[in-house]
């Protein structure tokens, strides 16, 4: 685009082109460490959004599947891992408060009986959508004992202000023992 | 040359009313979710506010904003008056009407749906029935700007397109398909099902059509800001644009990369696979190039500007630069405030880290800054750069637009600073209230308190703007010249077709969504037993 300038503005042309290269450069090398960095981490699972799609019928949940009201609650997999199940409907979750035992892989499995609903559990990374409908899946380890806040952190009518839950983390030793005497945990009895 | 005026004017009135009066909402609701304020008798009324705060930040103000400006670009820009203006009339009142028709229910309560709508939730179908008419009035001025720019380009063969056009006509071709995603799930989704014809929704289908507009429209509000940094900044500062062809560039990337990006906004919902997560992932990333190009050009022009003014040194020439000029003070606080909100987004943006700040409060700073703070302080600085043009009379109040701007920047950072804290201590955003005696949420009482303070900053600044705009209206008469736009260092004189037009790139854009959100789209089209059951607001409680 220098085309019918003078010489000394084309050189000034020059700089100012020279100068816009290496900006955009330097612009497109941060973008793609980025990109790159995220790549690398995903495929490392260091941490990872859910791989497959699963579906579940809202209007079913509670004679059938998986979500039945027994079958919700913490469970010991073969394994030694613990796989929790959980509802959300308006305006509270199903169980209210999650146990769960310190420094052991935990897979949440969760659905939605009614609206969209959200769950996150505060101090930590587990933070995922419940869609009637769908299945969300979320792997987690929790380091040290402690209890966690659960809000629904999305919105689903009046009363979403209302939507707390809880997460008991208790040490695996005793985890274990209850579980020795139940087929299904919660905190709350 | 501004010939429509009136229409100018309305369009800005209109757009400025309405945000005045969400912005109240918008600190009536901080007031109350903070513990300044005891418990609200009827949460449900934190709600009505919040959708129609949402409805119209995110829909009415920023696209009335964007026809203003739009029609004053087309004809200052190209020096003809506009094609089509009883058209342009005609879309106008089908804004006004159609954000009366949606404020009526949800005032009622009927439609507590915020503004992303959250199927199965259904509100009164008035309500999206009014959100539609938005949408098709802000269609015709699509429309009307390909239009006008197509008679331009018959009547100057080979010319290059001015580049405040070009970037305008890029920005409506962004909204017009953006918009098609919302569109496509009132129209398929929501509205039957509001109106009894269907009783059932797939709630993960229609939240993958939202993404399709939720974050495109960002990029369609952030067009006017942008096309002010290019074309009103160097002027207004007394120098010249650095590089014409860049910032065509910007703009074609804006177009073509903002668009198939939206399902970064699903990254925590089951209904899609994480591969396209990650493809949309790195798409956004992508979009920060342009933003990342135009931060270099701008810095540039006003270091031009200033040593054209005598500044002298690596970084000496800052303190040269016209401090007090309002375009100056808006743009230089505006690229603050895009900073600290670009930083959140490549937060929010990135696969993994996510997950930590996922729909907390967080997000709540993070576009507030983004949107109402770098990209509203440009509307203001819009508007004043234009209203002596269109009134014929002299902004005289320079001390109070001074005040105006800086209360805005300060009142954004009090009000997201807070946000994005307890964010990050995991606080969920759209809620009527917090227990804050509860020793888990105790922590976070001051910072809830300090947000609510700068919602009151914010509106302290509204109503300054406001001020400054109604004193315009009886100032004295002035001959304010014509109205003109920053000319490049280097101005144009032949350009390739590619940056002189824009089909190739509207074929890019669609052709990218297609690849980006087809597969998804199709894959839930077909899975079975996805639809559940619709829950109408209001019905039950
Ligand atoms: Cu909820």
């Amino acid at each position: 685009m220098t085309a019918g300038h003078t010489h000394t503005s084309d050189d000034g042309a020059d700089v100012a082109a020279r100068a816009e290269r290496r900006w955009t450069m330097l612009s497109v090398a941060i973008i793609v460490v980025l990109s790159g960095a995220a790549a690398f981490a995903g495929i490392h699972q260091a941490t990872m959004p859910q791989a497959r799609v699963e579906t579940a019928d809202p209007t079913t949940l509670h004679i059938q599947g998986e979500f039945v009201e027994t079958n919700l609650g913490s469970a010991v997999e073969p394994d030694g891992s613990v796989t929790v199940r959980a509802i959300g409907q308006r305006y509270s979750f199903t169980p209210q408060c999650i146990l769960v035992p310190a420094d052991t892989p935990i897979t949440l499995r969760a659905t939605s009986s009614d609206v969209v609903h959200g769950l996150l559990i505060q101090g930590t990374n587990v933070n995922t959508m419940l869609i009637p409908g769908y299945v969300s899946v979320l792997t987690a380890r929790f380091q040290k004992p402690g209890d966690h806040l659960m809000p629904c952190q999305e919105f689903c009518s009046i009363g979403h202000e209302g939507m707390w839950a809880r997460v008991k983390v208790i040490d695996k030793a005793a985890f274990n023992d209850m579980a020795s005497q139940q087929r299904r945990l919660s905190c709350v009895e | 040359m501004l010939s429509s005026k009136r229409l100018i004017l309305a369009h800005f009135w209109l757009a400025f009313a309405v945000f005045g009066i969400a912005l109240l909402l918008g600190a009536w609701q901080m007031f109350v979710r903070s513990p300044l304020h005891t418990w609200i008798s009827n949460p449900e009324w934190y709600y009505r506010s919040l959708t129609a705060h949402g409805t119209v930040m995110g829909y009415v103000f920023p696209t009335l904003v964007a026809m203003g400006f739009g029609y004053s670009i087309s004809e200052a820009a190209l020096r003809q008056p506009l094609v089509g203006r009883r058209w342009a009339w005609v879309g106008f009142w089908l804004i006004a009407v159609g954000a009366v028709t949606a404020m009526i229910p949800v005032s009622m309560g009927l439609a507590s749906v915020l503004y992303t709508f959250y199927p199965p939730l259904i509100g009164n179908p008035f309500y999206y029935i009014g959100v539609v008419l938005v949408v098709v009035g802000s269609w015709i001025w699509v429309g009307l700007m390909s239009v006008n720019l197509y008679v331009w380009k018959r009547d100057h063969p080979g010319e290059p397109v001015p580049l405040a056009m070009f970037a305008n006509v890029a920005g409506s071709y962004l909204w017009g398909w953006t918009a098609v995603g919302a569109a496509l799930e009132l129209l398929f989704q929501i509205l039957p099902a509001a109106l009894g014809f269907t009783s059932t929704i797939d709630a993960g289908l229609s939240r993958v059509f939202f993404s399709w507009t939720l974050h495109a429209i960002v990029y369609f509000w952030l067009m006017p800001t942008y096309i002010a940094y290019y074309t009103i900044f160097p002027r207004a500062i007394g120098g010249k644009l650095y590089s014409d062809p860049m910032a065509r560039i910007a703009f074609i990337l804006f177009l073509v990369v903002s668009m198939p990006i939206g399902i970064h906004h699903a990254f925590a919902d089951p209904q899609v696979g994480a591969g396209f997560k990650f493809i949309h992932s790195a798409f956004t990333a992508l979009v920060a190039l342009p933003t990342l190009l135009t931060v270099f050009t701008i810095c540039a022009s006003a270091e031009l500007a200033a040593r054209l003014r005598g500044g002298r040194g690596p970084f000496g020439w800052v303190r040269a630069l016209p401090w007090g000029n309002p375009i100056m003070l808006a743009t230089a606080l505006s690229f603050v405030m895009l900073g600290f909100g670009g930083a959140g987004g490549l937060i929010n943006m990135s696969y993994q880290l996510d997950t930590t700040i996922h729909n907390t409060q967080w997000i709540t700073g993070h576009f507030h800054l983004i949107f109402g703070g770098a990209i509203v302080i440009m509307y203001f600085a819009i508007a004043y750069d234009l209203w002596p043009h269109l009134t014929g009379r002299a902004l005289e109040s320079l001390g109070l637009i001074r005040l105006q701007l800086w209360l805005w920047f300060i009142g954004m950072m009090v009000t997201t600073f807070p946000w994005h804290y307890v964010g990050i201590l995991g606080m969920p955003r759209r809620m009527a209230y917090f227990d804050y005696s509860h020793p888990g949420l105790a922590a976070e009482a001051f910072s809830v308190s300090m947000s609510a303070v700068g919602g009151f900053i914010l509106v302290a600044s509204g109503v300054l703007f406001l001020t400054v705009l109604i004193r315009g209206q009886w100032a004295p008469l002035t001959e304010p010249g014509e109205y003109r736009f920053s000319t490049a260092v280097h101005p144009p004189v032949s350009l390739p077709a590619a940056l002189n037009g824009h089909a190739l790139w509207v074929c890019l854009m669609i052709g990218l969504t297609v690849t980006n959100y087809g597969f998804p789209i199709m894959q839930l089209l077909v899975r079975p037993e996805t639809s559940v059951p619709a829950v109408y607001v209001g019905s039950q409680q």
